[in-house]
């Protein structure tokens, strides 16, 4: 299932906020390796760390402790245009991450200007269509759009720079079940089409079960213990609160494939 | 009618022919124009609606035309003093009377109107940029760069506006253009703030994450990102400024800062006709009636757009 060599490894990362006398750990040591063309989640409660994982590798947050690296490489503190060219983030909230005075083109556009990449039209309606949205989307504002449609435009802004990670924040917990459903369904086929790597943040198990191969399981800062996909499907775990974590959500894994079906 | 209902949507020559306004309303907008011509409808609709806004935006207008064809509308020369007809009051030879000198009031009325749009437009396009780069700059980049830019802007908010003004005028020596760039000098620190409270909003949002995750530079964030998000609100404090500008400058012509006598800014002309004021009214009302609409004329408009343009209305 791993591969020889991991393309993003983490190795004792410790990220802690607030000011020195009162720093509150928030991330404690964690380690994990995902390799080339893998899925990998984090699945945890709300404030385990695991958003905090994704927007330290994701560069946004650069004051953590331990590696991170990048195809044996370890990724310098403030990422260089090289690194965003490979990896790129979907986030959480549709209604948040679009600019609402730019046009989808601009908005796709930006991205193409940034990396200096040719035929910037052709790309454009290229992306657009493997997102599913067709050419009217085009000149249309973020309001004038659905949280899915918006979701899929943040997709394709994403994708469009052809980076081969895509770092995934809980890309589908603002949606409605059913756009959930198109929206990973999306995710997953577009991983096969363009050989990506995935990290995946989440809370819901039937997410990350759907998508990745295997996840980690964090509390508390921690990833204590680290399962397959099928593991969580049969709800076969170690540590006693994966255990509990699992019996909690068994129903949505249960009725999972259904609904994402 | 209900044959019209389905055929009208699957035949395409009624939606081709029908212009402009079809064109305007068409549901799928075909070019980056095309969008930004609806969106602009749109806002327009909107602003249509609003009774005040739209009163302002016509006094304006008037205000602009009057400055614009002065010449034409003008019924006497402006400079031209007779004696023999001095303080009349408004009769149908002269419109609004004439002051101490035999000057006909609504020729100078018409091209003071000049006068006062200059400072007005002059001293906006000055003090814009400047507020909206310093405060978009010091709201983004943080740190050391905030605390300096807002320290200076806190000198410049410590001082009234119009002693700030004064001050300068009285260093560079009276005058029209004097007394624009002293006007910029001293309001240009509020819009400064605004742009920095608004961009301190904007920058944690995940749009500007996104925008950074892209790899574009502080640069490119600022001016392409965070100041189309500013803009609106710095437009609709630009508007509202406009009258506490022409106030200023009628204040410094008042007090023989500003323009200076023979010239028919509207403060001067008040100020002159302060000695009448009991005998013959219209030579001060007239011009204070005038900065009054001017400035009730920009207020109104100001609030109409911070309706129609703030970004959170969509």
């Amino acid at each position: 299932m791993i591969a020889a060599r991991p393309l993003i490894e983490a190795i004792g990362l410790s990220i802690s906020f607030g000011p020195n006398h009162a720093r509150n750990r928030v991330v404690d040591d964690v380690s994990f390796r995902i390799g080339k063309g893998e899925a990998y989640g984090l699945i945890g409660e709300s404030g385990c760390g695991k958003s905090t994982i994704l927007r330290a590798l994701s560069g946004l947050n650069s004051d953590y402790q331990g590696a991170l690296t990048l195809a044996d490489r370890e990724l310098p503190k403030k990422r260089g245009k090289d690194f965003y060219r490979r990896a790129q983030m979907v986030f959480q909230d549709p209604y948040g991450s679009l600019h609402p005075r730019k046009i989808v083109e601009k908005v796709l556009t930006e991205p193409l200007v940034i990396h200096g990449m040719d035929r910037v039209s052709e790309r454009i309606a290229e992306t657009l269509d493997a997102v599913g949205l067709g050419a009217s989307f085009r000149y249309r504002y973020p309001h004038e759009l659905s949280g899915g449609q918006r979701q899929r435009v943040a997709i394709a802004r994403a994708l469009i720079i052809e980076p081969e990670i895509l770092l995934l924040d809980e890309p589908t917990s603002a949606l409605d079940v059913s756009v959930q459903a198109e929206i990973l369904n999306l995710l997953k086929r577009l991983r096969v089409e363009r050989n990506l790597t995935y990290l995946m943040v989440s809370h819901d198990l039937a997410v990350i079960a759907h998508i990745c191969e295997r996840a980690g399981m964090m509390y508390k800062g921690r990833i204590i213990e680290e399962l397959t996909s099928q593991q969580i499907r049969s709800s076969d775990a170690k540590e006693d609160y994966t255990k509990e974590f699992l019996q909690a959500s068994v129903e949505a894994v249960a009725r999972g494939p259904e609904v994402v079906a | 009618m209900t044959d019209k209902a389905i055929t009208s949507p699957t035949s395409p020559p009624p939606v081709a022919s029908a212009g402009f306004g079809a064109w305007l309303r068409a549901p799928v907008p075909t070019s980056p124009f095309h969008a930004r011509i609806q969106q602009f409808w749109l806002q327009w609709r909107r602003l249509r609606a609003n009774a005040s806004a739209l009163f302002g935006l016509c006094v304006i207008t008037i205000l602009l035309i009057a400055a614009l064809l002065a010449p034409l509308l003008a019924t006497h020369n402006i400079f031209e003093q007779n004696l023999a007809t001095r303080l009349l009051a408004p009769s149908a030879e002269h419109w609004l009377g004439t002051d101490e000198l035999g000057r006909d009031v609504y020729s100078r009325l018409l091209f003071g109107a000049r006068i006062t749009l200059y400072i007005a437009l002059l001293t906006t396009v000055i003090v814009a940029p400047i507020g909206l780069i310093v405060g978009t700059t010091a709201g983004y980049l943080g740190g050391w760069v905030d605390t300096v830019l807002m320290r200076i802007v806190d000198v410049f908010l410590a001082f009234p506006n119009l002693i700030l003004a004064l001050a300068f005028v009285a260093a560079l020596g009276p005058g029209i253009q004097n007394a624009i760039i002293a006007i910029s000098l001293a309001s240009w620190p509020p819009i400064a703030r605004l742009a920095r409270a608004e961009t301190l909003t904007i920058r944690k949002s995940d749009y500007i994450a996104a925008v950074r995750l892209q790899g574009a530079s502080s640069l490119r964030i600022i001016f392409g990102h965070i100041m189309p998000m500013c803009i609106p609100s710095v437009v609709v404090r630009v508007t509202l400024n406009m009258a506490a500008i022409i106030l200023t400058a009628a204040g410094l012509g008042f007090l023989g800062l500003g323009a200076q006598p023979p010239s028919p800014e509207w403060g001067t002309m008040l100020s002159s006709g302060r000695e009448f004021v009991m005998t013959s009214w219209w030579i001060a009302a007239i011009p204070g009636t005038a900065i009054l609409l001017a400035s009730l004329a920009f207020n109104l408009l100001g609030d109409g757009l911070r309706d129609v343009l703030d970004p959170r209305h969509g």
